[in-house]
């Protein structure tokens, strides 16, 4: 207990916060069970908090935001497996917040140490950290942590309705459990009698849930083997319900406005030219600024651009020069962490030739497509709420709040989401949406974000730069020395969700730099925070979509340096690091066919970069043409431990590198007079179906080691591999991003 | 008050004529499948037909709507789906899905212009329309196959 509490204090990670507050209650009162949030109605059975049975069937909860990543589908399928019941016969449902459904998968990543490094008592600490879920009520989706907080927890609810269902089957046929056998959504007796389910269900109920151990692989039918997505059908056919798709009786729509100078006061506002509006019915005053509202959207929104605001500035630098000054400044300052500390740094060893370089990358905004948006009705004693959210608990209690009402007066609804890769990880568009309603009691109303209310107002990933110094000797490295300065996407998102920044060094700043599996023997990666109030966060992989650009770039230049090929230089410093990272870098230069010559025209890159527990390398293939360069082709290998749905795994690694690529590419956030200028996609433009490379191949690598996320691995080799292999195209080495601007691309 | 056909029924919508046609579907009509991305042509998640043409939604003032309009729900129903769609579903296209109706809409029309199109006229087709999951890659795929059995239809 101690230990884990040492290292909570040491160290900085996403619930170091609450690690504190975990062990003075003790892991004893974490590990007992929450209650069951699940009220089953008339006719309804819930069996544990994950499986609900009625007289259709069979639902099952999956407590995850559904932002593309296939994670209702993938669930289920583990509750199917152990069930006995086909994944397309189950119903599907997000469920209510409910502390039962706190994030497992969190714990791993709370380490201060590579991830690969992870095993022995490091793991059973990691697993140790899990309850610290459930103090911070993490029913949260994010980190790329669903599968593996669902891979045993759902099998487990699977598994427990089995046998629960079938010592109910028992006991009316008066036989012994072990005599039945289940099937297809039914107890099987011996003579071949077989009792649905949804028959058994009520008898099942009363009794205490009876466990079981979970079939080993060689046995699983559906996992491991592609699923047909349960969201395919009303997503092809506009059925689907989004947030901004919830509709009710009476329902007026309202555009939100706020403070362009992000978390700067709203000194005054005139709503005359927004009341002549056609459609507009009234301006209301939230405080911080204003919502519109109408009889439809865009008059709404129409009516929001007509108000007439006094602004008071934001509590941060007007300028992005401004903001990267203070990233230069902290890096001349005290370092916030030395994570990674091998050898002597400092000292370049005798006959190895130095290479030097600095990166920066900008804030970016993370452009879902769909808007934000939150839909409300209050009723005085109580309040229903809609959202597409990744953290059901914390929107709860901000409308709670927000309507002075009990936490339990709220009923909170989850939406499918379009798209959040980390900026629906908050509670702010929920909260508006509550404020407001309170302001019309008893009149449902939908409070919708503009696409430039939304990128003025994101939660950004920071801006950094890192200044890397190495050496290089005999074909390889011998010193890495990384600086990287920037803010801190964790300190800002902690203080905006539960009030206060952990301290300690910050993980997340220098992950995907410190915790990569090259054995370097002088290395050191340090971190810089440089503290303004810009409101930042977490972006699709978070620190490594940063470091992983800054690290592998650099790898490259040192290949370059040493003579070396870059994919075999990467390749000998991994090999006896971490066999894993090896493998996928092999599997990714077999599937591209990588030699390391391109003819006249052609340019490769690769790249690699460990996150979220899982290695992913990636190969690049430009050509130049006479329109430009063309990004042609593109290979991944990626080794996740095990792949529940390989269709679907592939699905998250291709897009993570779109969305990687539309980074590099095109997207940067800047500030003047301390707004941001980017409002639309015409000024934030990303990959698009004639810029896309032709995905060739991808590999997946299935090491058996323990499973790991695959929604944000995708992202962070993608920028690398892409100057990496324009630097091979052109001699010209691309330090900082976007690139759109110093390189002739096809547009 | 503005008179319009909507797959093939009429409808009156009570919002004023500068209304565009996006907002008078999803918010006059509750017909939701039509997205909202940019307000500004650069997304396409907005894309219907207009007497067969492929527009976007966001940009045609309800008083000027010319023709004919088909939406997403006009193209199939879960119950019967359009092939295109059956297509989409067979590739599990979607991740996130938001603008998927968009992209839907885009195909549809370039298929029914360009029945067996090249690779070339899909990048051409469908650069408009937008997609931050970067499924390009399936929905490329879902248009041939859709293309294809067309073609056999």
């Amino acid at each position: 207990m101690s230990r884990i509490g040492k290292i909570a204090r040491r160290s900085f990670l996403i619930g170091s916060a609450a690690i504190a507050g975990g062990v003075a209650f003790g892991v004893y009162a974490a590990r007992r069970p929450a209650p069951n949030p699940l009220v089953p109605g008339e006719g309804e059975v819930a069996l544990n908090p994950f499986v609900l049975i009625d007289g259709e069937g069979v639902t099952v909860i999956v407590p995850k935001a559904e932002m593309g990543q296939g994670v209702r589908t993938t669930w289920a399928t583990l509750v199917a497996e152990e069930l006995d019941i086909a994944p397309d016969a189950l119903r599907i449902e997000h469920g209510p917040p409910g502390k039962a459904y706190y994030n497992r998968g969190m714990g791993a990543q709370a380490l201060p140490m590579p991830e690969y490094k992870v095993s022995g008592w490091a793991e059973t600490i990691g697993n140790q950290l899990t309850v610290v879920g459930k103090f911070f009520d993490m029913q949260v989706t994010g980190g790329s942590t669903s599968t593996v907080d669902g891979f045993e927890k759902m099998r487990h609810a699977g598994a427990s309705a089995r046998e629960t269902l079938k010592e109910a089957a028992a006991r009316r046929f008066g036989v012994s459990r072990s005599s039945l056998k289940t099937e297809d959504g039914a107890v099987v007796a011996p003579d071949g009698t077989r009792l649905p389910y949804t028959e058994l269900a009520v008898e099942a109920a009363e009794l205490d849930p009876v466990t079981a151990d979970l079939r080993p692989r060689s046995d699983w039918r559906y996992l491991g083997k592609s699923q047909p997505r349960e969201d395919q059908m009303p997503k092809a056919t506009g059925t689907a319900e989004f947030s901004i798709d919830v509709r009710l009786p009476g329902m007026k729509f309202a555009a939100l406005k706020r403070n362009p100078y992000q978390g700067g006061a709203m000194k005054g506002f005139d709503p005359a030219a927004a009341l002549e509006v056609p459609g507009v019915e009234q301006v209301v005053d939230l405080g911080d600024g204003v919502a519109v509202v109408a009889t439809n959207s865009w008059s709404a929104m129409q009516g929001a651009e007509a108000v007439v605001f006094d602004w008071a500035e934001g509590p941060y630098p007007a300028t992005t020069e401004e903001m990267y000054d203070a990233f230069a400044r902290a890096m001349e300052g005290d370092a916030n962490s030395a994570l990674l500390d091998n050898g002597d740094a400092d000292t370049m060893p005798e006959g190895a030739t130095e290479v030097l370089a600095d990166y920066r990358v900008p804030y970016l905004s993370h452009a879902q497509m769909e808007p934000l948006s939150g839909t409300a009705v209050y009723h005085g004693d109580r309040m229903e709420i809609w959202s597409g959210n990744q953290l059901p608990i914390h929107c709860r209690r901000a409308a709670a709040a927000e309507a002075g009402l009990p936490e339990e007066a709220v009923t909170m609804h989850t939406t499918l989401m379009g798209g959040g890769f980390g900026r629906r990880g908050y509670t702010d568009f929920t909260a508006y949406a509550a404020r407001l309603a309170v302001k019309l009691p008893g009149v449902p109303v939908q409070l919708l974000w503009s696409r430039e209310e939304d990128m003025t107002h994101g939660f950004y990933r920071p801006g950094a730069i890192a200044s890397f110094r190495g050496g290089v000797k005999d074909g390889t490295a011998v010193l890495l020395d990384g600086k990287i300065a920037g803010q801190s996407a964790t300190a800002s998102y902690m203080e905006i969700l539960v009030g206060m920044a952990p301290p300690g060094p910050d993980k997340i700043h220098v992950e995907g730099a410190f915790d990569q599996p090259y054995a370097i023997p002088n290395a050191r990666v340090r971190g810089y925070l440089a503290k303004f109030g810009l409101p930042v966060g977490p972006w699709r992989s978070v620190g490594a979509s940063v470091n992983g650009f800054f690290l592998d770039s650099f790898m490259d230049e040192m290949a370059h340096a040493a003579g070396a090929d870059p994919l075999e230089f990467r390749l000998a410093l991994m090999r006896g690091e971490d066999a894993r990272s090896a493998g996928v870098l092999e599997a990714v230069r077999e599937a591209s066919g990588w030699t390391g010559a391109t003819p006249e025209g052609v340019g490769r890159g690769v790249a690699f970069c460990y996150s979220f527990g899982t290695p992913v390398a990636e190969v690049i293939e430009v050509h130049q043409t006479d329109a430009g360069i063309r990004i042609a082709k593109a290979w991944i290998a990626a080794d996740p431990g095990l792949a529940l749905d390989p269709d679907n795994v592939k699905a998250q690694l291709f897009g993570g590198l779109a969305y990687g690529l539309s980074a590099a590419l095109h997207q940067q956030i800047t500030f003047a007079d301390g707004a941001a200028e980017q409002l639309n996609y015409y000024d934030y433009d990303a990959i698009r179906m004639h810029t896309m490379p032709e995905v060739v191949d991808i590999r997946i690598v299935e090491s058996g080691h323990r499973i790991s996320g695959i929604g944000e691995p995708g992202t962070p080799p993608a920028a690398a591999a892409l100057a990496n292999a324009l630097f091979d195209l052109t001699g010209k080495r691309a330090r900082t991003l976007p690139l759109a601007g110093e390189f002739d691309f096809v547009t | 008050m503005a008179n319009l056909t909507i797959n093939g029924t009429a409808h009156s919508v009570d919002l004023p004529d500068e209304v565009p046609l996006l907002w008078a579907l999803r918010d006059g009509l509750n017909m939701t499948g039509t997205k909202y991305g940019c307000g500004v042509a650069a997304c396409g998640a907005c894309t219907v037909h207009i007497d067969g043409e492929a527009v976007r939604s966001c940009q045609v003032a309800l008083g000027d709507v010319w023709g004919e309009v088909t939406t997403i729900e006009g193209l199939g129903t879960p119950e019967d789906m359009a092939i295109l769609q059956q297509a989409w579903v067979d590739h599990q296209v979607a991740q996130c899905g938001y603008c998927q109706s968009g992209q839907i809409m885009q195909a549809a029309a370039l298929l029914a212009v360009t029945p067996e199109p090249t690779d070339e006229e899909i990048d051409e087709a469908m650069a408009g329309n937008l997609c931050r999951c970067g499924t390009y890659p399936r929905i490329r795929s879902a248009i041939h196959d859709a293309a294809k059995q067309m073609q056999g239809a």
